[in-house]
């Protein structure tokens, strides 16, 4: 099919592939996208919300033309319990500024824009075609890729693997195991269609304001899990996720869960008389910094959900998939440019330069988050929920009962859920974990 | 385990598009008598509900709705109870919004 050698075959059109494959074409490398959906975006999920940041070090400029929906000036948190929610919400007018922080985006527009500027810069993008093995040489070095276009092999120098969080290739070429079930999570989401001044009064916003609700707590049955609430122009996207070893488990349903996300007295006024137009999911990797497989090797590198990079704490995956594919293209740069080859020792480079970024610095931080959260699902994503939401009833409810025996009502139903010591102990847990 | 609810996936499915490739179904499940928990897992955690047991008590899985999260390699695929290939490009679900 295509008898040319490249310098470099990105394989996938997500964040991390488009950031790599533009990078690398900018800077004059001769680059071969491949894609299996119809165009980009086609098989891309997320929430999604996009960080300014990232991008511009990419595209400056991305606010003149990019398909974005709304930039985000108020994000709440919401602790659920059965009937109720405890909410913590932080609005601030600053974030209407003339270069807003972050915005929404419906990644099928969004990631069609962006392979327009890879092509733009001059990567040869070819979709509907999927990469079905990678080539190695004797020696175990990837020299190129094969497809389902037949034609034999496409060759390059290097390989950049952007395929995704479940990396079939990679796994199956042996360069990094298959995710493990405690290790990525399943999110289920729908778009939900309203008219734009019926999310804008139902989320207190104007013009291009935009809010994110992000709720933990009875939602995931136990389960270590977050839905979220996001505001589009038009729609609302709304979703659940919770680890796959989690549903493995406990024999939950996703679209249960969803259906019960959706019906919560808190959320179904939000989405009411609304449009559902799609349902999706996703593996999201959860496994923080212990799952980051090896990056690089002779003739490769990995990048973005499929080299689980993902602070599920801060909920930050397309930004760690765009910056490392951005990474990426700039150490192979730097190895082309000093005439070596794409060798491991070379390449190893990549990680070097990861791990100078902030995305490896602040993976690091949270690394026992995870073990954390997921050993202890029942406690954080059940009892202190249902904890603390009825001692905001305790308090806000005024029914004749001194407040004094109020207080200790509240205090026992904390103790009696959970002993002082696994209290404590949970508290300097999580203090040590957020460290 | 979870009670049956009247969640009714395929009306959500019926929202997406496909472009189905007949004939080539892009998941296999290794022919068995009696399904591995693995398998078990399976009937509950896909998001589109592919996988059903039949008459039998064997595990079936129709790919048509798939929306190729993945979950099923990451449960079934290591221990070799699902077989897991990308659809061939341009098939498979196509997102409209994602």
């Amino acid at each position: 099919m295509i008898d040319e050698r490249f310098d470099a075959i990105v394989v996938g059109a997500g964040m991390a592939g488009n950031a790599a494959a533009y990078s690398l074409a900018t800077k004059g490398l001769k680059v071969l996208q491949l894609e299996r959906g119809e165009y980009s975006g086609s098989k891309n999920v997320q929430g999604a919300i996009l960080y300014a940041d990232m991008l511009e070090k990419i595209i400056p400029d991305f606010r003149e033309d990019a398909p974005l929906e709304r930039h985000l000036i108020e994000q709440r948190f919401w602790m659920m319990g059965e009937s109720s929610h405890t909410g913590l919400h932080y609005r601030s007018d600053d974030f209407n500024e003339e270069k807003p922080n972050r915005y929404t985006i419906i990644r099928a527009q969004f990631d069609k824009w962006f392979n327009k500027k890879v092509q733009e810069a001059g990567a040869l993008v070819v979709c509907e075609t999927t990469v079905t093995e990678l080539v190695q040489d004797a020696y175990g070095k990837v020299i190129g890729v094969k497809t389902d276009r037949g034609g034999g092999q496409i060759h390059a120098d290097v390989v950049v693997l952007a395929e995704g969080v479940s990396g079939l290739l990679g796994t199956r070429a042996g360069l990094r195991k298959i995710p493990k079930p405690t290790d990525v999570a399943l999110a289920v989401k729908e778009m939900h269609f309203l008219p734009q001044e019926v999310i804008e009064e139902r989320f207190n916003l104007k013009g291009n304001e935009g809010a994110v609700i992000e709720a933990a707590g009875t939602i995931s049955a136990g389960m270590t899990g977050m839905g979220f609430i996001y505001t589009n122009r038009e729609c609302i996207s709304l979703g659940i996720g919770c680890l796959v070893s989690d549903f493995q488990k406990s024999g939950e349903s996703p679209y249960t869960l969803l259906e019960k996300f959706k019906k919560h007295p808190s959320v179904a006024p939000l989405i009411e008389g609304s449009e559902v137009k799609e349902y999706a999911a996703h593996l999201i990797p959860e496994g923080g910094y212990k799952a980051i497989p090896q990056l690089f090797g002779d003739g490769w590198v990995v990048v973005g959900d499929a080299a689980q990079l993902n602070n599920a704490i801060h909920r930050e995956g397309s930004n760690l998939a765009m910056t490392s594919g951005r990474i990426a293209a700039e150490a192979i740069f730097q190895v082309k440019s000093r005439k070596e080859p794409m060798t491991a020792s070379n390449l190893a480079l990549y990680k070097k330069m990861l791990e100078d970024s902030f995305v490896m610095k602040d993976l690091k931080k949270y690394k026992d988050m995870p073990q954390l959260l997921h050993v202890q699902s029942q406690n954080f994503f059940l009892t202190y929920p249902q904890l603390v939401n009825k001692a905001m009833q305790n308090f806000v409810r005024v029914d004749g009962t001194p407040k004094k025996e109020k207080e200790k009502l509240t205090m026992k139903s904390f103790t009696s859920a959970r002993s002082w010591a696994g209290l404590f102990g949970d508290a300097f847990r999580l203090a040590r974990a957020w460290r | 385990m979870a009670t049956e609810t009247a969640v009714r996936v395929e009306d959500k499915l019926f929202q997406n598009r496909y472009l189905v490739d007949a004939g080539r179904a892009h998941i296999k499940v290794r022919p068995h008598n009696e399904p591995t928990p693995a398998l078990k897992a399976l009937l509950t955690a896909c998001p589109a509900r592919c996988y059903e047991l039949n008459d039998k008590g064997q595990v079936e899985i129709t790919a048509d709705g798939c929306v190729e999260c993945g979950t099923c390699r990451i449960i079934g695929e290591p221990s070799g109870d699902i077989e897991w290939n990308y659809p061939r490009g341009g098939y498979g679900v196509l997102f409209k919004f994602g």
